[in-house]
């Protein structure tokens, strides 16, 4: 078992369930968002008050970050030691078909991680440190963060911040394509049926979460600009 | 039909090698690749020169030996085929075909395109075995095997080492070779028994000699001259998660 941890498939284990894990935080903070859609702020105030003062999150939070901590780690771990494996590369290069994502996962993580910084710089830092407008819903007896207007603000004031954000689901799109599907064939719960099936699901539930994420930024472009 | 030639010359392991330029006439696009290759030693040791080192066997695509990178693509192009099944007809007359040797740390060059494959073995004296009393033959009906088990361990079976798919894989990673040699035996009763010590031992080996670790691109199968799918890659998965959280050894 000591051996698990520093084996080629062991890494890549750590990287599945991580990803797998990531993925469905995915999911969870899609919904929140879907909010924003709604009404005049109210909800999404609500609930993104509701995450960021429930004491559950405290533990979540650290767990969540040890996720992209993790996954990172053995990323550039793996990605390193797969480098040295050819030292003297090919003149022509390789024309083997392969899907573009499953071949630069490292560099579309590397992006993804810069969106990330700014993506928490924009909102979760804000948030969490506290220079985010109050708003009242019920006559000033309750006070909650204005993440809605905070949201809005950006998305409607600044449209570099827009395409930003719609180039960010993109590399999120490539890079789930081929995640979804891999972090099942890792973890052995694959075969020879499963494998198109997996991969028809990837792209549904890419194509959901970047969409979806992509969707924000435009939907506010077009409320509010247009 | 005329060819031009860029084929990798290293005199030895140590040696630093470099591309060299031929020029062919005459080829018959009926000539396999491997045929091509003897002919434009023929004609080099008539002149005095060097022939280029390569290796080939069998000539059916049963032994591996005939490793060749042909223009970006490991044994040429065509799916499903070694590069003895390659037919000078698949190119244009006057093409420039590039051949170059499998590179990989753990595939060093010994000469030209000829390249050290030894890690393979390493890899099979590992784990890629039986260790029963062989005997007499036993009776045919003794080990029952299911229709489905026996297809699936066959098709795993028909992996000839040939090394193609770590050639093609960007990590350099024997993934695929390895998948088929665990599951072939994992799937059969006589293989069983050490189905979980077989697994470990052999990516231990295999990480040991350096080669890369999978990240399912799916090159490997692209270009496997058996058709071995990556659903093994699965199934090695599955057994080694398996072997490492029980209490084998
Ligand atoms: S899996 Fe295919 S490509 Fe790899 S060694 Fe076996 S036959 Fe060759
Ligand atoms: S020469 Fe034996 S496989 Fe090609």
């Amino acid at each position: 078992m000591s051996k698990f941890f520093t084996s080629s498939i062991g890494q890549k284990f750590f990287m599945s369930i991580t990803g797998l894990f990531l993925m469905v935080f995915l999911k969870v903070h899609l919904i929140l968002n879907s909010l924003l859609l709604f009404g005049d702020g109210e909800l999404f105030n609500q609930a993104a008050n509701f995450m960021s003062s429930n004491p559950i999150m405290k533990v979540v939070e650290p767990i969540l970050a040890l996720g992209f901590i993790v996954h990172i780690f053995y990323a550039s771990f793996i990605t390193l030691k797969n480098q040295m494996a050819r030292p003297q590369k090919y003149k022509v290069a390789n024309k083997t078909k392969a899907s573009w994502a499953s071949k630069n996962m490292y560099i579309l993580g590397g992006l993804i991680l810069i969106f990330l910084v700014i993506h928490l710089a924009n909102f979760f830092w804000k948030v969490k440190f506290g220079t985010v407008a109050a708003i009242s819903y019920d006559g000033g007896q309750t006070e909650l963060h204005d993440v809605y207007g905070l949201v809005a603000g950006l998305f409607k004031g600044w449209w570099w911040y827009d395409a930003l954000y719609i180039a960010g689901a993109i590399f999120l799109f490539l890079h789930l394509t081929h995640g979804f599907w891999s972090a099942f064939q890792t973890i052995g719960w694959d075969n020879d049926k499963w494998i198109g099936r997996l991969k028809v699901i990837a792209y549904i539930y890419a194509v959901i979460i970047a969409g979806g994420f992509a969707f924000i930024p435009l939907f506010f472009l077009i409320k509010y600009v247009v | 039909m005329k060819i031009k030639l860029n084929i990798w010359k290293q005199a030895n392991a140590k040696a630093k090698g470099k591309f060299e330029k031929y020029e062919l006439d005459g080829v018959d696009a009926e000539m396999s690749f491997i045929e091509m290759l003897d002919y434009l030693n023929e004609k080099l040791i008539k002149e005095g020169k060097e022939p280029v080192a390569f290796e080939h066997d069998c000539h059916e695509a049963i032994c591996g030996c005939c490793s060749l990178y042909i223009n970006g693509h490991p044994h040429g192009p065509g799916s499903e085929t070694a590069t003895c099944q390659v037919h000078m007809r698949s190119f244009k007359d006057g093409a420039t075909i590039t051949v170059e040797p499998w590179r990989a740390k753990s595939f060093p060059v010994l000469k030209d395109l000829m390249v050290d494959r030894n890690a393979f073995d390493k890899i099979m004296t590992a784990g890629g075995f039986v260790s029963i009393d062989a005997g007499q033959a036993p009776d045919a009906n003794a080990n029952l095997v299911g229709k489905i088990d026996a297809d699936k361990a066959f098709e795993a079976a028909a992996c000839i080492g040939c090394g193609a798919c770590v050639a093609a894989c960007k990590n350099s990673s024997a993934t695929l070779f390895v998948a088929a040699k665990v599951s072939q035996l994992a799937l059969l009763p006589q293989g069983k028994v050490e189905a979980k010590r077989r697994a470990l031992n052999m990516v231990a080996k295999m990480d040991e000699l350096g080669f890369g670790s999978c990240t399912n691109t799916g090159a490997c199968e692209a270009e496997c001259p058996k058709g071995i799918g990556i659903d093994f890659i699965a199934k090695l998965n599955r057994e080694y998660l398996c072997a490492s959280f029980s209490e084998a050894e």
